[in-house]
C-alpha cells in the first residue's frame, strides 16, 4: 500500500519532560479515530508498567493515523511519541531520523527547560521544521504569550506560526493537525530504486518475536521479500511488514515515506544494528544510509541478588530484559560482601533505576545495587590503558602513571532566586562556569562537570537546593586527568568491597567520613563492638565505631505463650538470609544498601 | 520431688476485664456480662478432654491467668479446681495461683478463693504512684493497690506482686523509692516487667515511647541490686523470689515440662498417653521418647465458646513439635533463668544434644564474651547474657549468615 508521498507527514513530538508530549498524542489518535472510546485511555501510547506508574515515556513509540484535513484531503500522519528525561534523549534522536519535522510541545505555565532546548537542538542538527506548540493553556497559570517571546529569546526559533493548546481538553489540537500538513515538508524518496530503509529501533515481542521498525527511504519492502542488513551483513526473510494504528495492522508492503514494522526469523535484538540499512538481498543498494552511532553506557554498577540463591535467576532475567533493551550491558561480577551478580552499564541513572525496578518487578528478584560509578581511563605507567568500569578492579596505584575521567557540558535551567546555590553546588562538584546567561527571571548555567561528581548524589542536590525549581540536561564531552583515588570501606578490618568508590582526592577525606557515620547508623549495634573505617590504601582517612548493645530482651511475661518468641527467632532467622558476616559480626544487607543510596 | 516427665501443670485463662489497659496485649477483652455457668461448664469440659489424654499424670500447680482472674465467681474456681483433682492425682504441695487485680470489689473475694483452694496470690499492683497507674489506664490507685497488699497477705500464705517499671519519665531515683515501698509490703516473689509497648496496642498506636536503651539498663541494673539486697533473688529475667518461693507453675513452663492450657487462646505443651518413657534409639542415641506437642485454644471468647458447646473443646491448633522445636523451646526459655538450662534434661526430653542444635564455635564464641557459662551440664547466661538474650538466642540457633 504504498502511498503518494505528497500524502504522507512523519514528526516527532519534542519536548522537555511532562510537558505533554503522550497527551498530545492521545488527543491526536482520537481525533483521527484510531481508538475506540473504550480502548483510550491517558497516554495510552505509554504502555510499559513502569512508565504507566511513573508516568513517564521511557520507550520512543510510532503511530501511523489517518487524518482528513481541511483541505478535504486525506493524509497519513506517522507520528513518533518521544522520552522527554535526558538518560534516553538516544531514543530522541533515533525517532528523528526517521521524520521530517518536529511538535515542539513548551508547556506554557512553565516555559522552556532544560530538555526543551537539547531536543530542539537535535531538530535542528536532523534539519527538521519545527512547529512550536505551547501547551496547557487550560491552566490558569499559563502564559502563552511571554512563553513565546522566551522561545524566540533562549531556543531562538520563531513562534510566528505556534499555536496554542491543551492536549488535556483538545482544544486547538486539530489546528495543529492541520498546520503540520501545510507546513511539514512530505518525504521523499524513489519507489523505483533500490531498497533503502532505516532501522530505527528493534525489541523483543512475546507474540511476533524480534520487531524491527523501520523507515522506507526508497523501493519497497514487502513481505515474503529477502532483506539484507548492509552494515552486519545478516539476510533474513520478511514474514510479516505491519504498521502500528496504534493496535498493530498486518500490511503486504511499505513504500517511500512510510515508517512501520518487519518481522523475520532473527532471535535476539542483538542480532540487529539500530542505525543499520536494510535493502534487498537480490538488488542491493551500494550506500547505506547515514544512520547513527550506537548508544554507549555511562553509568556502572553492579546489580547483586539479595538471596545470593538468586543469581541465576537475575541471570536469565537479564537477559530477557536485554531482549528488549540493548542499550544496558552486563557481565558477571563476583564481590566479597554481596555474593554473584552483574556489573551493569546504563544511559544515566533513571535508566539504571528503570532496569532495576523492572528487574524485581517483572521477574520477582530483590536486588542490591552498589553506587553508580561512571567508566575511567586508566593510563599505566608502561604506556597501556584500560577502562575501569569498577573500583573494585583498580590497578595498584604504584603501577599507573595517571587516570582520566569522562566530563560533560551541564546545563541547568533555574528561577533566579536559586541560581546563587545551583551555581555553588556547580564550584562545589569541581565545576567550570561556561556560560551564563538570563532570560527575564531565568537563568541558565552552562557548566563543564566530571560525570562521576553528578553520579554521586547531584541530582538530589540539585532538586533540594532548588526546591524542585531547577531542570538539568548533559552532553559527554570528553575525558580530562584528574587526582582520582580508590576509598576503600573496612568493618571490623575486612574491607567491604562493594562499598569501595573512585573520588576526587579532594572530596576523599569528607565523602570517607560521611559513609563511615551513616554506617555507623545503619549497622544495628550488636554483641560485640564494631570499628568501620574509610581508607586509600593502607592509610586510615576516617574511622568511627559501633558500640556493643546494652540490652536486647523481652523483659515481659509470656508465661506459657511461648510462641511469640519463636516468631521473633523465626524473624530473626529469617533476617539472616539477608545478613553478611564479618568476622563475628553481622551485617544486613539494608544497611549496604542504605549505605550505597549516597546522599548526605 | 519433681519429675518433669510424670508431672503438668494446667494453665486456665479468664479472658475477661473491667477496662482494657493500653498497654496490654493479653487475650483479655471487656464484657457487660459474662454468663458464670456456662463459662464454668465449658471450661470443664475442655479440662476433662485434655485429662482424659494425660491421665494418671501428677499434677503440680494451677494457674488462673488473664484477663482478669479475679472477676471469676469463687464457686467457678472452686468447681475447676476440685475437677482437676478428680483427673489427676494432685501433689501434696500443689501450688494453686490466681492474678488478682487490686480493686476493691475483688479484695472482698479473696478469702473466697483461698477456701475454693487457691493458695498463691498474683496482684497486678503495677505500680504505688497514682499519676504512672493513671497513665497505665488502670482501675485502680495506689491507695487501693495498697490496700489489696495486705488483705492478700493476710489471706494467703504466699503472695505475688507484678510492677510495671521503665515507664516514660521514670527517673532511676524515683523507682528505687518506689520499688523500696513495694519491698516493704512484699510476701515472697515479685514480677518486675519493664513496658514494652506492643503492636496492636493503645499504646502502641498512639505513639508511646518506651525507655531508651541506656535507661532501660539503668533501671533493670538497679531492680536487680535492690531485689537481691533485699533477699529477692532473681531466677528468671522478671521474676525474683526469696529462695524456695519461685512460682513452680512458671518453672514447668521454663523448664520444658508438660501444661495444659485450657480457656481462649490458652496454649499447652502436652505429651499425650501415660508417662513418657526413654527408649534408646537406632545407634545408641536417645531418640525422641515420645511425641510432644503444642496446643492453641481458639482465641475470641464468644467463638471458644460456641465451639466447646459443639465439640467438647476449642482447639484451634495442635500439632507435634519436632525434637528439634522442642529443644529450641527449651534453649529460649532455660537461658532466661538464671539456673540455665539443664543439659542432661534437654537430651532427656527432646532427645538431642546442645551440640546437636548450636555449632561449638558459637558456644565458644559467647562464652569468652562473657555472656555465657559452661559448666557441667549446664548452660547458663551471665548476668550480661541475660541483659542480651535475645540477640544471644539469634547468634546460638539462627544459621549463618551469608559469607
Ligand atoms: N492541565 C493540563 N495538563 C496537561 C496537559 N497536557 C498534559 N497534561 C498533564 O501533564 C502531565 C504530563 O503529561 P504527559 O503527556 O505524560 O507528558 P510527556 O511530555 O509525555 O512526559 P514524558 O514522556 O515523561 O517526557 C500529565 O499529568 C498530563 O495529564 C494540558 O493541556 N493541560
Ligand atoms: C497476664 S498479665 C495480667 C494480670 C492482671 N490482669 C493484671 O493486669 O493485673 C500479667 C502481667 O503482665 C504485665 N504486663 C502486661 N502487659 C505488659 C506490657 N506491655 N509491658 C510490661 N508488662 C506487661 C503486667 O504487670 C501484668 O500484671
Ligand atoms: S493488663 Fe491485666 S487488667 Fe489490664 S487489660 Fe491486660 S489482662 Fe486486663
Ligand atoms: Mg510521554
Amino acid at each position: 500500500m504504498t502511498t503518494d508521498l505528497s500524502h504522507i507527514r512523519n514528526f516527532a513530538i519534542i519536548a522537555h519532560i511532562d510537558h505533554g508530549k503522550s497527551t498530545l498524542a492521545d488527543r491526536m489518535i482520537q481525533i483521527c479515530g484510531g481508538l475506540t472510546e473504550r480502548e483510550m485511555k491517558e497516554q495510552v501510547l505509554d504502555s510499559m508498567d513502569i512508565e504507566r506508574e511513573r508516568g513517564i515515556t521511557i520507550k520512543a513509540q510510532t503511530v501511523r493515523l489517518e487524518y482528513k484535513a481541511s483541505d478535504g484531503e486525506t493524509y497519513i500522519l506517522n507520528l513518533m511519541d518521544t522520552p522527554g528525561h535526558v538518560d534516553f534523549t538516544y531514543e530522541v534522536s533515533r525517532s528523528l531520523a526517521a521524520c521530517e519535522g518536529s511538535l515542539l510541545v513548551v508547556d506554557a505555565t512553565q516555559g522552556v527547560e532544560a530538555q526543551t532546548l537539547a531536543n530542539v537542538y537535535l531538530a535542528v542538527d536532523a534539519s527538521h521544521e519545527i512547529i512550536p506548540v505551547l501547551n496547557k493553556i487550560d491552566l490558569p497559570a499559563a502564559e502563552p504569550e511571554r512563553i513565546k517571546e522566551q522561545i524566540e529569546e533562549v531556543v531562538g526559533i520563531d513562534t510566528d506560526g505556534a499555536l496554542n493548546i491543551s492536549a488535556k481538553t483538545g482544544d486547538g489540537v486539530a489546528a495543529v493537525l492541520d498546520s503540520l500538513i501545510e507546513r511539514l515538508p512530505p518525504p521523499q524518496g524513489d519507489v523505483k530504486a533500490e531498497l533503502k530503509a532505516l532501522l530505527v529501533d528493534s525489541w523483543y515481542d512475546p507474540y511476533l518475536g524480534v520487531m524491527i521498525l523501520v523507515r522506507v527511504q526508497d523501493g519497497v519492502i514487502k513481505k515474503g521479500m529477502k532483506v539484507r542488513m548492509m552494515a552486519t551483513g545478516a539476510a533474513h526473510q520478511v514474514e510479516r511488514v505491519g504498521v502500528f494504528r496504534p493496535k498493530t495492522e498486518m500490511v503486504d508492503q511499505l513504500g517511500p515515506g512510510e515508517v512501520g514494522f518487519i518481522t523475520a526469523a532473527i532471535k535476539t535484538v542483538a542480532d540487529t544494528s539500530v542505525g543499520d540499512t536494510i535493502t534487498d538481498d537480490k538488488k542491493p543498494a551500494t550506500e547505506p544510509l547515514a544512520g547513527f552511532l550506537p548508544s554507549v553506557p555511562v553509568v556502572f554498577c553492579g546489580l547483586f541478588p539479595v538471596d545470593t540463591g538468586q543469581y541465576e535467576d537475575l541471570r536469565d532475567s537479564l537477559e530477557k530484559l536485554h531482549l528488549n533493551d540493548a542499550s544496558f550491558h552486563f557481565e558477571a561480577e563476583s564481590s566479597a560482601a554481596l555474593g554473584l551478580g552483574f556489573r551493569c552499564g546504563f544511559l544515566g541513572l533513571l535508566h539504571l533505576e528503570i532496569v532495576q525496578e523492572r528487574l524485581e518487578r517483572e521477574f520477582d528478584l530483590d536486588l542490591i545495587t552498589t553506587a553508580p560509578s561512571v567508566v575511567y581511563r586508566i593510563h599505566m605507567s608502561d604506556g597501556s590503558m584500560r577502562e575501569l568500569h569498577n573500583p573494585v578492579d583498580m590497578p595498584d596505584p604504584t603501577a599507573i602513571d595517571f587516570i582520566e575521567e569522562p566530563w560533560i557540558k551541564a546545563t541547568v535551567m533555574v528561577p533566579d532566586q536559586y541560581l546563587g546555590s545551583v551555581l555553588q553546588l556547580c564550584e562545589e562538584r569541581r565545576g567550570e562556569q561556561i556560560e551564563l546567561t538570563y532570560v527575564g527571571n531565568r537563568a541558565m548555567a552552562v557548566y563543564r562537570l566530571p560525570l562521576n561528581e553528578v553520579v554521586f548524589d547531584f541530582y538530589d542536590r540539585l532538586k533540594s537546593v532548588s526546591r524542585g525549581y531547577a531542570s538539568f540536561d548533559y552532553e559527554l564531552l570528553d575525558y580530562a586527568a584528574g587526582d582520582l583515588v580508590k576509598v576503600t570501606l573496612l568493618v571490623n578490618a575486612e574491607v567491604v568491597d562493594a562499598l569501595s568508590f573512585m573520588v576526587h582526592e579532594s572530596h576523599a577525606e569528607s565523602r570517607g567520613r560521611a559513609i563511615c557515620e551513616k554506617l555507623k547508623d545503619l549497622i544495628p549495634r550488636q554483641l560485640f563492638k564494631i570499628a568501620v573505617q574509610a581508607a586509600i590504601g593502607g592509610k586510615v582517612i576516617a574511622r568511627t565505631t559501633v558500640n556493643a548493645m546494652r540490652k536486647d530482651v523481652t523483659a515481659k511475661c509470656y508465661g506459657g505463650d511461648i510462641t511469640r518468641k519463636k516468631k521473633l527467632l523465626e524473624k530473626q532467622k529469617k533476617g539472616k538470609k539477608k545478613m553478611r558476616q564479618f568476622g563475628n559480626v553481622e551485617i544486613p544487607q539494608s544497611a549496604f544498601l542504605a549505605a550505597l543510596k549516597t546522599g548526605e | 520431688m519433681t519429675d518433669i516427665k510424670n508431672d503438668i501443670a494446667l494453665y486456665i485463662h479468664w479472658p475477661f476485664c473491667e477496662r482494657k489497659c493500653p498497654y496490654c496485649d493479653f487475650n483479655s477483652h471487656v464484657s457487660d456480662t459474662v454468663d458464670q455457668a456456662h463459662w464454668r461448664d465449658a471450661l470443664l469440659s475442655e479440662l476433662a478432654h485434655f485429662a482424659a489424654e494425660t491421665q494418671g499424670r501428677r499434677l503440680t500447680s494451677v494457674f488462673f491467668g488473664g484477663g482478669t482472674p479475679s472477676l471469676m465467681a469463687p464457686a467457678t474456681v472452686a468447681a475447676l479446681l476440685d475437677a482437676a483433682a478428680d483427673h489427676w492425682q494432685a501433689a501434696t504441695d500443689l501450688e494453686v495461683t490466681l492474678e488478682a487485680n487490686p480493686s476493691s470489689a475483688e479484695q472482698g473475694r479473696f478469702a473466697d478463693y483461698r477456701h475454693a483452694g487457691v493458695n498463691r496470690l498474683s496482684i497486678g499492683v503495677q505500680s504505688l504512684r497514682d499519676e504512672p497507674l493513671a497513665f497505665l489506664g488502670r482501675v485502680h490507685d495506689a491507695a487501693q493497690a495498697r490496700a489489696a497488699m495486705k488483705v492478700a497477705k493476710a489471706v494467703f500464705e504466699r503472695v505475688s506482686f507484678d510492677l510495671i517499671y521503665a515507664r516514660p519519665h521514670q527517673s532511676v531515683a524515683d523507682w528505687q523509692v518506689e520499688l523500696g515501698e513495694v519491698l516493704a509490703m512484699s510476701g515472697d516473689h515479685l514480677s518486675v516487667y519493664q513496658l514494652t509497648i506492643e503492636p496492636g496496642t493503645a499504646f502502641f498506636r498512639e505513639g508511646v515511647a518506651g525507655a531508651d536503651e541506656d535507661r532501660a539498663v539503668e533501671l533493670f541494673e538497679a531492680t536487680q541490686e535492690i531485689l537481691e539486697a533485699a533477699g529477692f533473688l532473681a531466677y528468671e529475667i522478671s521474676n525474683h523470689a526469696r529462695p524456695g518461693a519461685e512460682s513452680r507453675h512458671n518453672l514447668t513452663y521454663w523448664r520444658g515440662g508438660d501444661y495444659v492450657g485450657i480457656g481462649p487462646g490458652a496454649h499447652g505443651r502436652i505429651t499425650p498417653g501415660a508417662h513418657g518413657r526413654i527408649t534408646p534409639g537406632a545407634h545408641g542415641r536417645l531418640a525422641s521418647p515420645t511425641t510432644f506437642e503444642a496446643t492453641h485454644q481458639i482465641h475470641d471468647p464468644a467463638r471458644w465458646l460456641e465451639l466447646v458447646g459443639e465439640h467438647g473443646h476449642g482447639t484451634a491448633k495442635r500439632r507435634q513439635l519436632s525434637p528439634t522445636e522442642r529443644a529450641e523451646e527449651m534453649i529460649m526459655t532455660g537461658l532466661r533463668l538464671t539456673e540455665g538450662l539443664d543439659t542432661k534434661a534437654l537430651a532427656a526430653l527432646s532427645g538431642l544434644s546442645f551440640d546437636d542444635l548450636v555449632e561449638p564455635g558459637r558456644l565458644r564464641e559467647l562464652t569468652a564474651g562473657g555472656f555465657l557459662d559452661a559448666a557441667a551440664g549446664r548452660i547458663t547466661a551471665t548476668a550480661e547474657g541475660r541483659l542480651r538474650l535475645n540477640a544471644i538466642l539469634a547468634r546460638l540457633l539462627a544459621p549463618e549468615a551469608g559469607a
